[in-house]
């Protein structure tokens, strides 16, 4: 196998103040270039954490308490903050999860879409404009040269959605952070940007990591995909492999929790007490296992 | 199971709405009116569970809140069990109100952040006719305990809820009332799949056990199939499809809902869903990269 393109081993987070709740404990995950990576799980799974935290974008009540983030082999946690930057605007992206705020109301599609081919790649003028409009036309926008021009508000959520991937890939980077991008979109459209996030990714060999909560999504779009409850990983493997077999009776629980379109009278079996149990167990577990090693 | 000669509680014939149009951009004085539905003929059976579904901007929302008579037609003509409350005035409503309820899609924000939960149930046990305070207590234990709640929540405050607890609350707030009536605009989709399964299972249970007339909203055709007697799908202001959830899910007629369908993502991993790039597309990259 090639060198994983992104390589977490470790990573472990917890809320800044006392009694540093655990928010992630001893996570380690790898991205291969070109595969899309799934981060499934509940509410308070860690899965947007681990984003957020290779991002370097970590709301300020969070901390990390170890482990490392290589990025072809760089760690990016110990890197000068000047060389992470560089990393973080051209070769890492990210999919934000709600394409309407995630959009500056106040700045033509234009402006905001091609601020990191401005600003880091020196493009302008007319080489600029050729580029965004390039770029929309990837991402299957009709009109493009109207659309420059446009504010987020004249658009549908689908179309900022696309918009917002068109500024992911622009600056061709290396690997794409998803946090959740279809989850607010109605399923028809969801359809068209799962489509597109995959031939674009596959297009241009981007590794992807993929937030859902979705199992179907994950099904869907992602190789490999790991399962995450209360910080930790409770399951890890090739997609095909999790879902036709689970190994982790959490796994399990999850599918049988999600509701199916295709059959009546399956789906939607509430996850039993004993496992929640079980479950609290293990991070228990992992829980003290940090310390004793602190 | 459900009656098939049960009485149509909520009947709407025909009904249209028009509504000021929001997006017109207007500083001042009237906006123009836009058409939300189209003449809409659907009737809800007590004990029956019927889901409306559709994506958004498909008026489903609106559909619901014009049978509670939130709004009032612009045409047609809506009933509730028998009386015609197309144009009927607030004061004639108000005693009907008791009979009709809502559970709202974000228990976050739909239950006062100041108020106790015991303050929030309550809140319907007053409109009924000022019941004495020591009852009160009593049926507010009931209905904790009917929703699969601890008693001992009614002293909390919402924040101190999780999102499946204050959507329990949102579920005892409306049936605290003994309606006939109810309507759950999108209740789950803001919760996890288990915390769904959950929240489901209970609405399931109560309403065969009140049996009531449940017009159940959602975006999420999976979730109708397991939960609906009958199912709705519209677009656009307009009904496409109903029927059965058996049948029409099975064999869908109208394209759109076969769009729908189809837009789900299975569980199952499937290659033709989205039209996988060629098989080794990522290790021809992983070799170009």
């Amino acid at each position: 196998m090639s060198p994983a393109l992104l390589s977490i081993a470790g990573l472990s987070a917890r809320l800044k103040r006392p009694p540093h709740t655990p928010l992630l404990r001893s996570v380690d995950l790898e991205v291969a270039p070109g595969e899309v990576h799934g981060l499934v799980g509940e509410s308070g799974a860690g899965k947007s954490t681990i984003g957020k935290a290779i991002l370097g974008i970590l709301p300020g009540a969070i901390e990390l308490a170890g482990g490392t983030i290589r990025f072809c082999g760089e760690d990016l946690l110990a890197m000068p903050a000047g060389r992470r930057r560089e990393i973080l605007g051209s070769q890492i992206a990210l999919i934000p999860q709600d394409p309407m705020t995630s959009l500056n109301p106040s700045r033509r599609i234009g402006d905001q879409l091609t601020d990191g081919l401005r600003l880091k790649r020196g493009l302008n003028g007319k080489a600029l404009e050729d580029k965004a409009v390039s770029l929309l036309r990837d991402v299957q926008i009709n009109d493009p040269e109207a659309v420059l021009r446009r504010y987020p508000h004249e658009l549908s959520g689908g179309m900022r959605q696309r918009i917002l991937i068109a500024a992911a890939f622009s600056m061709d980077p290396k690997l794409i952070i998803a946090d959740e991008p279809t989850t607010a979109l109605d399923v028809t459209v969801q359809k068209e940007v799962l489509r597109l996030i995959r031939s674009m990714q596959a297009s241009h060999g981007t590794g992807v990591l993929f937030v859902t909560h979705d199992l179907g999504v994950v099904a869907q779009i992602c190789d490999r995909v790991t399962v995450l409850y209360g910080g930790m990983i409770v399951e890890q493997g090739a997609t095909a492999d999790v879902l036709a077999a689970p190994s982790h009776p959490y796994t399990a629980a999850l599918m049988a929790a999600s509701p199916r379109h295709d059959q009546t009278g399956s789906g939607m079996q509430p996850i039993p007490a004993s496992l929640t149990a079980a479950l609290q167990g293990e991070l228990a577990r992992h829980g003290l296992e940090r310390v004793t090693h602190a | 199971m459900l009656d098939p000669n049960a009485p149509i509680l909520v009947e709407a014939k025909g009904v249209e709405l028009e509504l000021p149009d929001m997006n017109a951009a207007r500083a001042f004085g009237r906006r123009p009116l836009t058409r939300i539905l189209h003449p809409v003929t659907l009737s809800i059976r007590r004990g029956e569970i019927v889901g409306i579904v559709g994506e958004s901007g498909s008026g489903k929302s609106s559909l619901g809140r014009l049978l509670l008579r939130l709004h009032e037609p612009t045409a047609g003509r809506l009933a509730f069990d028998g009386v015609d409350i197309t144009h009927a005035s607030q004061d004639t409503l108000r005693p009907m109100r008791r009979r009709m309820q809502m559970i709202f899609q974000d228990p976050q924000s739909s239950l006062n952040p100041r108020r106790r939960i015991r303050s929030i149930v309550a809140a319907g046990l007053t409109l009924d006719a000022g019941q004495r305070a020591e009852i009160r207590d009593g049926e507010l234990v009931r209905l904790m305990v009917a929703v699969g709640l601890d008693p001992a929540l009614l002293d909390r405050f919402p924040h101190e809820l999780s999102g499946g607890q204050r959507q329990r609350v949102g579920i005892a707030r409306a049936i605290a009332t003994r309606p006939d009536f109810v309507l759950a605009d999108e209740i789950v989709s803001g919760l996890d799949v288990s915390t769904q399964a959950q929240v489901l299972a209970l609405l399931r249970r109560l309403a065969g056990e009140l049996q009531l007339a449940l017009a159940f909203i959602s975006h999420d055709l999976s979730v109708i199939r397991n939960l609906c007697h009958r199912v709705v799908v519209m677009r656009a202001g307009r009904i496409v499809e109903e029927g059965s959830c058996a049948a029409l899910f099975d064999n869908p007629k109208a394209d759109y809902t076969r769009r729908l369908l189809d837009a789900i993502p299975p569980l199952v991993p499937d290659p033709n869903w989205l039209g996988r790039p060629p098989p080794g597309a990522a290790e021809a990259a992983q070799a170009a990269g």
